[in-house]
């Protein structure tokens, strides 16, 4: 369903050029559920941009559902792939109702029938009629995130991407919403794409599971072999001591490139 | 009484049915702040006077009034009969007031329905793009930022010959480059805001995006501002009206009436002296209504 081939995003030319993604390249089966790890700066998220075509000057080649990318994509390749962000307080317009901002991207793709839409991909985010009318500012952190997925669903996209969805939200809400998200793949066959620094997310959601450090991605894995600790890479290694809880011999350096 | 309690609850209930509902309980809820504010209110209650005022003029005092020249009894003091003095050619100066109202009105409204639109249209397109189209914008901006205002109003109104229109073109030329930059500065801070994001995820084009959410968030700052300037705006009038360059004689014009009372200001003050606080008022009204809005949108922001 997503095939990265040799994806690079660089910023600068000449010897100041630096790499935010070298030459990533994976793939993800349709309906299959895959991970991003790694440390802040590493370049995942830059990844999931250059996927959700929001980095045109990505080099390296971009296939959704079988079709490749251009540069500037159409309405109906935009269809595809939506994405939910990291901050639910940044990613909706303070100005407008939830109504508004689900009503303009079925405005913008033609879909009709907008008032029957709205309501149902409310209903299966988990918010009420009672939600449909309100500000952002009236809404909780966890509210906005399931509307910022509804935002995502209502096109009815069959890829995913999830940039750190749970990461500003507090522990028992990121249980809901990571719960929710599994209950909306296997309703509608999404594909799901999810970037995130915390390995217990990822291994929630995610059977496969690519690490990456310094805008390489290092190490390709499941989640299976992760929580069994069966890891090849020295730098996977450490980060799933990290993750882990404090421990001493975690303080060793490893460095991600050797 | 339980009416205005139900209409009340309808309006601020925090889960409202309809879109209508949303949007008439978020300007109720501004409202109820504006309310609080005393200062505000007065230049509200000044401003509202003002377009009553101009509106309802044929009402207040009578038309002919306002132009004709009665020689017999010129320079006379304020009275019961004429409340605000008669001027140097004897015309009732109250129905002059009210009938100036009019013009100034007319004046602010066309150059606020150029300079909005203008400066928005400029800023928004500057910040929103950057790049080149940024830098020959706001250079084209700073270009007439650089031209000192009354100077060019003077110089414009002369060449185009005196007269209301010429007195707006020449005012909204050089007032609308702090719009503009306005509106950049605002757009530029949204442009990589993740909601932008979200819309061109979505295929929203560039119009779309520009008019349905970064323009959203502009208003309020533009139509502040616009406010604030509207005093800045009824002087700058007053003041090609006062060197003959604004609505011509004998349509009663403020700026005009202070300059045909100068060679009389000792001896019969009353001449200048009531068309020059009908221009303070004004002025000061717009002030504080201005100040008003910012600090109910400032209250909103955080």
């Amino acid at each position: 369903m997503i095939v990265l081939e040799h994806v690079t995003v660089s910023y600068g030319t000449g010897t100041g050029r630096i790499f935010a993604a070298s030459d990533v390249s994976f793939r993800v089966e349709e309906g299959a559920a895959f991970g991003l790890v790694g440390e802040s700066g590493s370049g995942k998220s830059t990844v999931l941009r250059a996927i959700a075509g929001l980095i045109p000057h990505a080099q390296g080649r971009v296939i959704l559902g079988g079709r490749e990318m251009s540069t500037r994509r159409s309405t109906a390749e935009r269809k595809m792939a939506q994405m939910v962000f990291q901050d639910p307080y940044g990613s909706l317009h303070p100005n407008q109702t939830v109504d508004q901002t689900l009503s303009m991207p079925v405005a913008i793709h033609r879909l009709g029938d907008s008032d029957r839409r709205i309501s149902s991909v409310l209903r299966e985010v988990g918010l009420g009629r009672e939600h449909r009318y309100r500000y952002p500012h009236q809404l909780s952190g966890g509210q906005r995130q399931r509307v910022a997925i509804a935002r995502a669903l209502v096109l009815e996209p069959r890829i995913l991407l999830l940039d750190e969805p749970t990461s500003a939200l507090d522990v028992s809400v990121q249980a809901e919403i990571l719960n929710l998200l599994a209950r909306l793949r296997q309703l509608h066959g999404l594909t799901l794409l999810m970037v995130s620094h915390d390995l217990a997310v990822i291994a929630h959601l995610c059977e496969r599971i690519g690490v990456m450090s310094n805008g390489s991605l290092i190490e390709l894995t499941s989640a299976d072999a992760l929580a069994s600790g069966r890891v090849t890479h020295p730098y996977t290694r450490q980060l799933l001591r990290s993750n882990r809880g404090f421990d001493r011999s975690g303080a060793e350096i490893v460095d991600a490139a050797s | 009484m339980s009416a205005a309690l139900t209409w009340r609850g309808w309006l601020l209930d925090p889960a409202p049915v309809s879109r209508r509902q949303a949007r008439l309980g978020r300007w109720f809820r501004a409202w109820l702040a504006f309310q609080r504010n005393g200062l505000a209110m007065t230049g509200l209650c000044v401003v509202s006077a003002l377009v009553l005022t101009a509106l309802a003029a044929p009402l207040i005092a009578d038309p002919r009034a306002a132009i004709l020249q009665v020689l017999t009894e010129r320079l006379q003091p304020p009275s019961a009969s004429h409340w605000f003095g008669v001027d140097e050619l004897g015309r009732d100066i109250f129905a002059r007031i009210v009938f100036g109202a009019r013009t100034t009105l007319i004046i602010v409204a066309l150059v606020s329905a150029i300079v909005a639109p203008v400066g928005l249209a400029i800023g928004l397109t500057a910040g929103y793009f950057g790049h080149w189209i940024d830098a020959v914008l706001m250079r084209i901006t700073d270009i007439f930022l650089s031209f000192p205002r009354l100077v060019l109003a003077l110089a414009f109104a002369a060449a185009l010959g005196p007269g209301i229109e010429n007195a707006v073109i020449a005012i909204a030329l050089t007032t609308w480059p702090p719009y503009a930059r306005l509106a950049r500065a605002e757009a530029l801070t949204r442009r990589r805001a993740e909601f932008i994001e979200a819309a061109e995820l979505q295929g929203a084009s560039h119009l779309r995006i520009i008019l349905s959410q970064i323009m959203p968030l502009c208003l309020p700052s533009v139509i502040i501002r616009l406010t604030l300037d509207m005093a800045g705006i009824i002087l700058t009038a007053a003041g090609l009206g006062f060197l003959g360059l604004a609505a011509q004689p004998p349509a009663p014009e403020w700026g005009a009436m202070v300059s045909s009372g100068r060679q009389v200001l000792l001896g019969q003050w009353w001449v200048s002296t009531i068309p020059g606080i009908a221009i303070f008022v004004t002025s000061v009204g717009f002030n504080l209504l201005g100040d008003g809005l910012r600090d109910v949108a400032d209250s909103r922001s955080s």
